[in-house]
């Protein structure tokens, strides 16, 4: 623009100029090109306030705004923890709007890490569910009454359960309840603590184990003690100490555990717990009727997403049993193939077992998980779950929470152990979602020579498929050549979970899609393993809770709960996005509308640099007259209010594609302030030329006609600001209003005598404002200007809304059909998976503890041992509550040497 | 009590602001405000556009040009194109009377008053008849802030010393006897240019001459600032009518600016059917730039000068919004989008 002024600059002076220098002698000597060299700078002068100061004053105070409302929200803020949402920066709210992908951690952020014994099925009847009188089941909530476990002066109070009818059963002395509970307070490898006041703390190798322990002392089998031969439980108030003679422990391959016990009275019984596949094949015929029923209760419990083991006992008899002894003595001496040896013998013994029933552990996720995540993914927001957990465990959280879904054509699980075969299974999955999908990624195209850029394109399929890949093939599906292929096929799954995965390989899946993909990205986690994944997002989310504060400390956002996500992004997230954008667009489009008239003025005055508005004007105008109304738009405005955001999640996508700011909308923005300026320009010189006052005084002078320009300026571009805003608040109509009378006060104040008397040629625009605004065809002109500028757009908005209505526009349309509040959206049922998917069993997966219960060397060394655990717990992150039994610490991965 | 306080400490206040909950007015486009919206304006806009119309149409306007680029049979300007000191006329022949008040203007074009050098080229301190900056003139006057000779001009910078300086005076042919038209230049400027914003320095002996001691006159002028008009002391100096009308620059490259009102006597009603004859000592250079000079006789309505402007405008967009909202009835009841399900 400054280049085409000058040129002009240039033409004008060596046609005119030179000529008109009797009236305006050059003072530069008559030299078109040095004077259109001047020309120009002047021109970047007074251009430039198309990107003025204020513009950064006013992002960021409306950052600063945005980030308020989020640490300001109730409905973000967890009560029992007393903790309110943080924004921890104020550069990052508008991004919240955008977010595509959303890596999150497992354990403490979809799950409360805490386990809860459930339901059971104990000889062919389940209990767990509450059933009203007509047999219906109840929906359990905080309010539903507790079983009363105050007979039991042993129970943790912190264990809830709801159904009467299994405590009656043990207490009225159903054999087979008594059983059950007997087998859970004796086969496990949990180590007791009695408690100064009498209470006990289990220490358990994983929370399931632990979980299943308190059940069976809650129930009145108190697991009291333990040495490397025995095992003292307290049964309905009698103490008891059982001889362990053997601890058949638990491995992967096995999947259960037994444990063979002297009773005193002299009885043998192998107890076993164990996944229920492998149970069932080992049953005795005559169960068979027993595992019909147990298996659909089974599948029940699997379906909502609970981990469940089958329980079976057998009566053993003394000769056999010695026999196996001495047998299990030998290969467990054995010098090769011990553990080989060691399976037979086990294999042996758990056989023709008893079924007793099966048991439901619930890895509590936290409240509110799977709606959440139920509503990102309608949000079209991908979930990728990034966890160290074993891929059962991994893959049965994705069902509970709604990630994994049944309706789910398929779930493909990469487990390759080389990088031929994760290549080949990628390559596999994708022709099987895609088959006509080429080898050849596809670039996203840029601007430039068709140079391919490092963006992938998103391919889109048609069904939704789910994407399961382990830790080890995520290594290979993370090297340089096998990345893109990863990308490519895990995007195009709607849920991806990447199971038993290193912190530094969460940062790598987070950079891989940052880079690859334009998108925003999101990483949401709670542990000290999550920072990494945190740090390399464009946000990194914390959840301040049990695992400490590293996760907080490093991200840009923290609050206490995994559903706290939606509104963060439905909401908060979608107004900043949403106000942001309005913001930029109405701030350049009334610079742009401002600037571009000092532009076409340009043409008129000899391309000299003239400019159109009064000096006060234009300082004032970004500072004063236009500051606050904008402010107060993109501080209070919403399209919908939050409950119709969460209601309709689709709202959310327009920001994905970044709709509303795209290089598109800006030079749309442009465009409408080309226009603007037009009319704002040409209407008041038509009007104003070769006219004169009603009194035949002049009225064409150049600083009636800069007061008239800024008027209807200033009258357009509040008109145009009203028209943007969907929300007005009192605050807004004050800003407005304000800001017009503001105008007109200033602008008296400043054309007026006593301004002029004190300040002569500061205020040279002495009388202007009575001397014009005082005439009809003044306030017709401002008229004219402002509907010319407004109706258009009205015009244009309204046809487009009906022609092709955007998501917005339908929702808006909604609300107003609607009136009042939306109903709040029907409460869901946990779904039920009618399923044969058998969900994960409630073992934590790698080798018991059954050596080191029986070696005894707890016993030798038990501070060691204590602090060996303390040690491992602190370094991955875990608090440790003394208060609370119930939260175990799964002390997984490695078996202690 | 106390400990529920320390529970909740954190919780953030509930408000309608914190809580993004304030009242709000949700105004929404729809088809029952903006169709009936578009008509109502647009039958609005007519009806203005049809009064504007009307009322500039009844405006009469006489306008001559007299830069004497062209030989030309109803002025003999022609002559005095390249010649300074140069008297002619313009004929005119007035089939219909021009109703009183009547405003004589002249009007110039392809003039850039509106130049940023040009505007700046003053000082507002001098013209306020401060006289301190007499001898001092401000630093955007050069080039006619000191003369050859060094001397203060006053008043100073180009805008003063482009002061139009053709002289007008109009006579009635009537029965071969010209009779002069008695032109009033009282309160042609604004009235605050005139009381305000310009003022003359305090007489020294109560001579406004004295008061302009050691300064010059501009460049161009045949006179000094206060010799513009010895008759009336409360025209002469910075006060001078025609200098305030000057001074006060045009927003545009051709703009016309009042000379004289024609209101006394017999022509308060109007100027009268006849022949006149317009003489003008030609002295302003134009034709250098490429501008020209015309002479207009005009009178005024509630609205202003003539301006059809104003009036077609009103009158076209108040149609578009009929158009328009025709446009969006159909639109509408063919396309609304609401009865789709969404």
């Amino acid at each position: 623009m400054c280049t085409i002024l000058a040129i002009g600059k240039g033409i004008w002076e060596s046609q005119e100029g030179s000529a008109f220098a009797a009236f305006l002698p050059p003072p530069d000597g008559n030299n078109p090109p040095f004077s259109a060299f001047l020309t120009f700078w002047s021109y970047v002068i007074i251009l430039n306030t198309v990107v003025p100061i204020s513009l950064y004053v006013s992002v960021e105070i409306i950052r600063l705004g945005n980030s308020y409302y989020i640490d300001w929200d109730r409905m973000m803020y967890h009560a029992p923890t007393n903790t309110p949402a943080q924004a921890r920066t104020t550069t990052l709210n508008e991004e919240l709007g955008q977010i595509k992908y959303i890596f999150s951690d497992k354990t403490g952020t979809l799950t409360q890490n805490i386990m809860t014994f459930n339901k059971c099925s104990i000889n062919g009847k389940s209990y767990g569910d509450l059933l009203d009188f007509a047999g219906h089941s109840i929906e359990i909530t905080e309010k539903t009454a507790k079983v009363d476990f105050s007979w039991n002066h042993l129970a943790d109070p912190k264990f809830s359960f709801h159904d009467p009818s299994l405590v009656e059963a043990v207490r009225q002395g159903s054999k087979e309840a008594q059983n059950f509970f007997r087998l859970l307070a004796l086969c496990h490898t949990v180590m007791p603590e009695e408690l100064n006041d009498g209470g006990i703390n289990y220490q358990a190798q994983s929370p399931d184990e632990g979980a299943l322990v308190t059940a069976a002392r809650n129930f009145g089998f108190v697991f009291r003690a333990r040495t490397p031969e025995s095992i003292t439980a307290v049964e309905m108030g009698e103490e008891i100490t059982y001889d362990l003679l053997a601890v058949l422990d638990f491995n992967n391959v096995r999947k259960r555990m037994s444990v063979i016990v002297r009773s005193p009275e002299g009885k043998l019984t192998l107890y076993c717990k164990g996944a229920d596949t492998l149970i069932f094949e080992r049953l005795h015929p005559s169960c068979s009727k027993l595992m019909e029923v147990t298996t659909e209760h089974l599948n029940e419990y699997a379906g909502e997403g609970l981990r469940t083991l089958a329980l079976a006992y057998k009566e053993l008899d003394e000769d056999y049993f010695n026999s196996w002894k001495k047998r299990h003595h030998e290969a467990s001496t054995a010098m090769e193939d011990r553990d080989e040896k060691l399976d037979a013998i086990y294999e042996e013994i758990e056989k023709d077992l008893q079924l007793l029933g099966a048991s439901a552990v619930e890895d509590k996720l936290q409240d509110g998980v799977p709606q959440t995540i139920e509503q990102l993914s309608k949000a079209d927001i991908k979930i990728w779950v990034l966890t160290g957990d074993k891929q059962e465990t991994a893959e049965n959280i994705g069902y509970s929470c709604n990630m994994l879904r049944e309706e789910m054509k398929e779930v493909f699980i990469v487990a390759g152990n080389t990088r031929e075969e994760v290549a080949e299974e990628l390559r596999t999955a994708r022709k099987k979602m895609k088959p006509d999908s080429s080898d050849e990624p596809p670039f996203h195209k840029s601007g430039f020579l068709g140079k391919k850029s490092e963006v992938v394109e998103d391919e889109t399929v048609e069904s939704e498929y789910g994407l399961v890949i382990n830790g080890h093939s995520l290594a290979f599906a993370l090297q340089e050549d096998l990345q893109l292929e990863f990308l490519r096929m895990a995007c195009m799954c709607t849920a991806v979970i990447c199971c038993r995965v290193t912190p530094l390989q969460k940062a790598q899946v987070v950079e891989l899609v940052k880079k690859r993909k334009k998108a925003v990205t999101l990483a949401i986690g709670d542990g000290a393993n999550d920072v990494s994944m945190i740090k390399a997002a464009h946000i990194g989310v914390g959840i301040s809770g049990q695992e400490g504060m590293q996760a907080v400390l490093s991200s840009d956002y923290s609050f206490a709960q995994f559903r706290y996500l939606q509104r963060l992004l439905l909401v908060h997230g979608r107004w900043s996005y949403l106000r942001m954008c309005k913001f930029l667009r109405y701030f350049f489009y009334k610079n742009f509308t401002f600037t571009f008239v000092h532009f076409w003025y340009g043409f008129f005055c000899g391309f000299s640099a003239q400019t159109v508005y009064d000096e006060w004007f234009i300082t004032l105008y970004n500072l004063v007259y236009t500051a606050l109304p904008v402010l107060g738009m993109a501080l209070f405005d919403q399209d919908v209010d939050h409950r119709w955001s969460f209601r309709c999640p689709e709202l959310y996508t327009p920001g994905q594609l970044n709709l509303y700011f795209s290089k598109r909308a800006f030079l749309r923005c442009m465009m409408h302030s080309c226009y603007s300026s037009l009319i704002l320009f040409f209407i008041p010189y038509a009007a104003i030329h070769g006219t004169v006052r009603d009194d035949g005084k002049d009225i064409a002078d150049y600083q009636s006609f800069a007061l008239l320009a800024q008027t209807c300026l200033l009258v357009a571009v509040n008109m145009q600001l009203g028209l943007d805003t969907t929300y007005w608040t009192a605050v807004n109509q004050f800003f407005l209003w304000g800001s017009m009378s503001v105008y007109f006060a200033v602008t008296f104040t400043m054309y007026s005598n006593g301004m002029f008397l004190i300040f002569t040629s500061t205020f040279p625009f002495v009388g202007v404002a009575r001397n014009s605004l005082n005439q009809p065809n003044v306030w017709l002109t401002i008229l004219l200007t402002s509907i010319l500028c407004v109706l258009p757009v009205l015009a244009y908005r309204f046809l487009y809304m009906q022609l092709r209505p955007t998501i917005n526009d339908k929702v808006r349309y909604k609300v107003r059909q609607d009136k009042g509040p939306p109903p709040d959206a029907p409460r869901r049922f946990r779904p039920r998976r009618i399923s044969t998917r058998r969900s994960g069993y409630a073992f934590s997966h790698s080798r018991g503890y059954g050596d080191l219960v029986t070696s005894g060397r707890f016993l030798l060394r038990p501070m060691k041992s204590r602090t060996a655990l303390f040690s491992r717990s602190a370094s991955s992150g875990l608090t440790l509550s003394e208060e609370s039994p119930q939260i175990f610490r799964p002390i997984a991965e490695e078996p202690i040497a | 009590m106390k400990k529920q306080k320390t529970e909740t400490l954190n919780r953030p206040d509930n408000t309608a602001f914190t809580q993004q909950r304030l009242p709000a007015w949700q105004p929404m486009l729809s088809a029952g405000i903006v169709i009936p919206g578009f008509l109502i304006i647009g039958l609005a806009f007519i009806g203005i556009g049809v009064a504007l119309f009307v009322t500039s149409q009844n405006i009469q306007v006489l306008e001559r040009d007299y830069t004497g680029v062209e030989q030309n049979s109803d002025n003999n300007c022609f002559q005095c194109l390249n010649r300074t000191n140069c008297v002619c006329a313009v004929q005119f022949n007035l089939t219909q009377q021009i109703e009183g008040p009547v405003f004589f203007y002249y009007g110039l074009s392809n003039y850039f008053q509106n130049h940023r050098k040009y505007g700046v080229s003053r000082d507002d301190y001098q013209l306020s008849g401060d006289t301190s900056y007499f001898t001092e003139p401000d630093e955007d006057c050069i080039p006619y802030r000191y003369d050859s000779s060094d001397r203060p001009i006053v008043p100073c910078g180009s805008k003063a010393n482009s002061l139009f300086n053709d002289t007008f005076r109009l006579y009635r042919l009537v029965g071969g006897q010209k009779k002069q038209v008695p032109f009033d230049g009282k309160g042609i400027a604004w009235w605050t240019d005139y009381n305000l914003k310009y003022r003359n320095p305090t007489l020294v002996d109560g001579s406004l001459a004295k008061a302009f001691n050691g300064t010059v006159k501009p460049v161009n002028w045949p006179k000094p600032v206060y010799e513009l008009d010895t008759s009336d002391p409360s025209n002469n100096g910075f006060l001078n009518q025609d200098f305030l009308v000057w001074m006060r620059r045009a927003a545009l490259p051709g703009f016309r600016k009042l000379y004289r009102r024609i209101s006394e006597g017999e022509y308060a009603d109007g100027l009268p059917t006849g022949n006149y004859s317009l003489e003008i000592d030609y002295n302003y250079p134009v034709h250098a730039f490429g501008g020209s000079k015309k002479v207009f006789f005009s009178n005024v309505s509630w609205m202003g000068g003539k301006n059809q402007f104003l009036g077609i405008a009103y009158l076209v967009v108040g149609s578009l919004c009929i158009f328009m909202s025709l446009v969006m009835l159909i639109v509408y009841a063919k396309y609304r989008f609401a009865d789709e399900d969404s």
